[in-house]
């Protein structure tokens, strides 16, 4: 069980691996979209630092959801999708891996180019471990529920669009908890709670979401 | 047991016990709102705080209540359907949505109404309004999903599965929605302290209570006829229906 788990992680991050170029989508636009905000909002730190840690969430939730429909969408249209899910191995356990693998390669970036953008934001240095913790608790959860989503609209011609309908609703929790945390951290504050908050939602995540998206993945395959 | 299921699970049976049963739910709900509607709007008394303008609580809690009960509605109807494979529950649950998210168009609209003279402002980013706004965004994601996809079936288990996660969903949502706001507003919004409610205003409260749900039941059997109707349109008996009917 462990092996078909870390054959299936291995493969994923190979095929990620051999198509590098698209892999440094999601953190482009995770970048132009937080570069956005100075333009449009002019270049007082005051302002941006006061606003940035929403701002870094939402842009890390927006470049999360766009990364998203590539967990399952190629695998779906050359058939691979359907071999998965006809395998004697757990299904769960197959696409707990598929995600992990997604993960490694869309949101770990995410949490390495941040400070890079923390400086650019005026972020205090204080918050910026903070910063870092939330994102390395947050975005696994993005990428679990998401993939529910995408399981679930794998199938449809134009998902892209409902795909952002089903999600982001769910994604408010940990917005409200990892924004809050960077604020608090920015103060001064404790923040324990928080990170706390975050912690749970993962272990929750980890451990609810692969059941339903190997249910919405079978659903989808018919 | 199991045959009594499995008999008022078949769309046939289901069909006719519900065209007897709504003209009675239909009646009750007439009822119930002309008591709770006179109650409410004539005999209640104003309230010490808020004068009339309170009285639009009378529409506006139950519909907040039944926009969370239909909710459940879905999840466990879709646990249902997912697990036993009984197709009425599917049905009910995709008639239900509809109604459910009208429910939270209207909890949200008469919360504004009353946030207009209450808090001066149409819109405040209160936790309650918030979290109905969630909410009707989980019913919209719903009604997009299950429309999206053309085979009904696979559309409903699909709804099912989307109605559990969201179900899950809610309640952290609610909290933490609770819990920002009073990190973040606190005092800007003066938030009622709530008395205990007297008693000349929980009665009529309750009977429209009672009556929205009442209309729910009503509005929902009817458009489970329909569906069904539509989902059987190749068996027998529908086609005898039809038969009569054109006759």
């Amino acid at each position: 069980m462990f092996r078909a788990f870390m054959a299936m992680f291995n493969r994923d991050l190979l095929l990620a691996y051999r198509h590098r170029s698209e892999l440094i989508n999601p953190l482009l636009f995770f970048v132009i979209i937080i570069s956005l905000f100075p333009l449009a909002l002019g270049p007082e730190s005051r302002v941006l630092s006061t606003i940035a840690s929403g701002v870094v969430w939402v842009s890390a939730l927006l470049a999360a959801l766009l990364s998203l429909d590539t967990v399952f969408r190629s695998d779906f249209h050359d058939g691979a999708l359907e071999q998965i899910v006809l395998s004697p191995q757990p299904l769960t356990l197959l696409v707990f891996a598929k995600v992990l693998a997604h993960w490694c390669v869309t949101g770990v970036p995410l949490i390495l180019v941040s400070p890079l953008l923390a400086s650019m934001l005026h972020i205090k240095e204080e918050a910026l471990g903070t910063l870092m913790l939330t994102l390395l608790l947050g975005t696994p959860v993005l990428s679990l529920v998401g993939s529910v989503g995408v399981a679930l609209t794998v199938g449809l011609r134009r998902g892209g669009m409902l795909l952002s309908i089903l999600v982001l609703p769910l994604y408010i929790p940990v917005l409200i908890f990892a924004a809050g945390a960077v604020n608090d951290a920015a103060l001064g504050l404790d923040v324990s709670a928080q990170l706390a908050f975050l912690g749970s939602m993962l272990v929750l995540s980890i451990t609810l979401t692969p059941l339903a998206i190997a249910a919405a993945l079978r659903v989808s395959l018919n | 047991m199991y045959t009594w299921i499995h008999k008022f699970g078949s769309p046939k049976h289901f069909y006719r016990m519900a065209g007897k049963i709504i003209p009675w739910t239909a009646a009750f709900t007439l009822i119930l709102f002309a008591y709770g509607l006179y109650g409410a709007l004539i005999t209640s008394p104003p309230d010490y705080q808020q004068g009339e303008s309170a009285r639009i609580m009378y529409v506006h809690v139950p519909a907040a209540w039944m926009s969370m009960f239909v909710y459940m509605v879905l999840a466990v109807a879709g646990a249902i359907g997912l697990i036993w494979r009984i197709k009425l529950a599917d049905v009910m649950a995709q008639a239900s949505a509809p109604i459910g998210a009208s429910f939270t168009v209207l909890a949200l609209v008469t919360g504004s109404l009353w946030g207009k003279p209450m808090w001066g402002t149409w819109w405040a980013w209160d936790a309650r309004l918030t979290s109905e706004l969630i909410l009707l965004f989980l019913y919209l994601g719903y009604m997009g999903l299950t429309t999206a996809i053309e085979d009904r079936r696979t559309a409903a288990r699909a709804g099912a599965i989307l109605a559990l996660v969201g179900a899950v969903n809610i309640p952290i949502i609610h909290y933490s929605v609770d819990w920002w706001n009073t990190l973040h507003q606190g005092a800007t919004v003066t938030k009622m302290s709530k008395p205990s409610i007297h008693i000349d205003m929980l009665i009529p409260l309750l009977v429209m209570a009672g009556a929205f749900k009442l209309y729910y039941f009503t509005i929902v059997l009817i458009r489970a006829r329909a569906d069904v109707l539509f989902n059987e349109r190749r068996s027998s008996w529908v086609r005898e229906i039809i038969a009569k009917v054109k006759l």
